[in-house]
């Protein structure tokens, strides 16, 4: 009965998570826009760009390759909402972390599925980010077992400090990942909103129209997955910790774009060994200090 | 206004031309005229575009580039010819290799002529190619809706 309540307010969690986190994703992207074009010197678009886009897009044509794509491409979306669902409904963090990685996996095969050269080199990179970012997320689940003694993030708000306290290596090793979580240059290898004629568009590459819409929607929502990923660091058994959660995510976000409007793309070596280095020495300091304390 | 107005993604393709033309295009959506704030976008991407910018004449080589990338546009979609060489082929029309503007490959929607095109001219012709795709766009939800 006890798992039975527990799927049912997951699966709930997912549907809320399916509405708000698309609308909150749609608005932090737009406000991405409006601030990026703004550190650029110019006006940038409307704060709901982001939603005309995707309404354009699902009033497109449907011209898909095949119909592979289209069924991985909401298989994508449909585990980013309950990845979501899980994390916000304070679920089980690894259960959360595998299912948004299985999600990437289904946007990953919907590129191969469409045999284009472009696309396939688009779904290579794609991969080798995954590659490089997974370990620390791996790592973060290990942290927070050590830090909290469970993997269940409703534990979050009884504790009697942040994690960030026991975590500092870590949350510094996902802020590092985090650019590459959300699609930021300089590790915006396999697929980017920014105009760069290189891979022509990376994964995306083959999908239009509708499906485009759906990987739209679902990036809305892995930012504001993501973001939850390092704002959870700032939560404890506190009602000031909200405020500060708030400001940490703005602060976070203003960072990113900084970074994003500030470095140019790196070659997929640097990635690689560098959030790799970055995984060992911050996470595996942090993790040996908790395992000796 | 519908979404598709408010969000025109752009192609941009140089056929058999001075580049005088091509500059002006990009120079056009640089930062410095900012068309991001009308919800317009560079893309290199055919299957992502909406209007299709050439500048520069159809020769027997780039033809079949030009059908290519029209093909691979998903409907609705506006072509525009920039410059006088996509309009007739200007200076170049009796070059012995060229067939002519880019007419003679694809639709035209928008003819704009200049030599150099002026950047006024290019977003005078982006905007006209936007009512166009709003009209197609209309079209096409008829005939989505008739089927």
């Amino acid at each position: 009965m006890e798992t039975l309540i527990s799927i049912l307010i997951t699966l709930g969690a997912s549907v809320i998570f399916a509405i708000v986190g698309t609308v909150a994703g749609c608005l932090l992207s737009g406000l991405d826009r409006i601030i990026s074009a703004r550190m650029q010197g110019r006006v940038g678009p409307p704060l709901l760009q982001p939603l005309y886009d995707v309404r354009k897009l699902i009033a497109k044509d449907n011209v898909a390759v095949n119909g592979t794509i289209g069924t991985y491409v909401v298989c994508a979306l449909v585990f980013t909402f309950i990845a979501g669902g899980i994390f916000f409904s304070g679920g089980n963090f690894l259960l959360c972390v595998f299912v948004i990685t299985l999600a990437e996996l289904m946007f990953v095969m919907a590129a191969y599925a469409s045999r284009s050269p472009f696309s396939e080199a688009g779904a290579h990179r794609e991969t080798l980010q995954i590659m490089a970012y997974e370990p620390m997320v791996l790592l973060l689940a290990v942290g927070l077992f050590m830090a909290t003694g469970s993997f269940d993030l409703s534990v979050l708000p009884f504790l009697d400090q942040p994690i960030l306290f026991s975590l500092w290596g870590i949350f510094l090793g996902m802020l590092y990942i985090l650019t590459i979580k959300l699609r930021k240059s300089p590790f915006d290898l396999s697929y980017s909103h920014h105009a760069h004629q290189e891979l022509v568009k990376g994964v995306t590459t083959e999908m239009s129209g509708k499906t485009l819409a759906q990987i739209e929607v679902m990036h809305w929502c892995e930012n504001i997955l993501y973001m939850g990923w390092v704002v959870m660091f700032f939560i404890w058994g506190n009602p000031i910790s909200i405020a500060i959660a708030i400001v940490a995510f703005i602060l976070i976000y203003l960072f990113e774009i900084w970074i994003d409007n500030n470095f140019a793309r790196v070659k997929w070596q640097l990635v690689l060994k560098s959030t790799w280095i970055i995984t060992l020495v911050l996470g595996g300091i942090n993790i040996t200090v908790l395992a000796f304390l | 206004m519908s979404s598709v107005s408010k969000s025109p993604w752009i192609i941009h393709y140089d056929g058999s031309s001075c580049n005088g033309c091509d500059i002006e295009v990009l120079a056009a959506l640089t930062p410095l005229y900012d068309v991001e704030r009308f919800g317009i976008v560079n893309t290199g991407n055919p299957k992502h575009a909406d209007i299709f910018l050439v500048t520069g004449g159809i020769n027997e080589r780039n033809i079949d580039v030009v059908r290519e990338i029209y093909d691979q546009m998903v409907e609705p979609k506006v072509v525009v010819a920039c410059g006088v060489c996509a309009c007739t082929a200007g200076i170049f029309k009796d070059c012995y290799n060229i067939i002519g503007g880019v007419d003679k490959a694809i639709p035209v929607d928008v003819y704009a002529p200049g030599c150099a095109i002026r950047p006024e001219a290019i977003i005078d012709a982006v905007v006209e190619g936007i009512g166009i795709l709003e009209e197609k766009s209309k079209k096409l939800k008829a005939e989505k809706k008739g089927a």
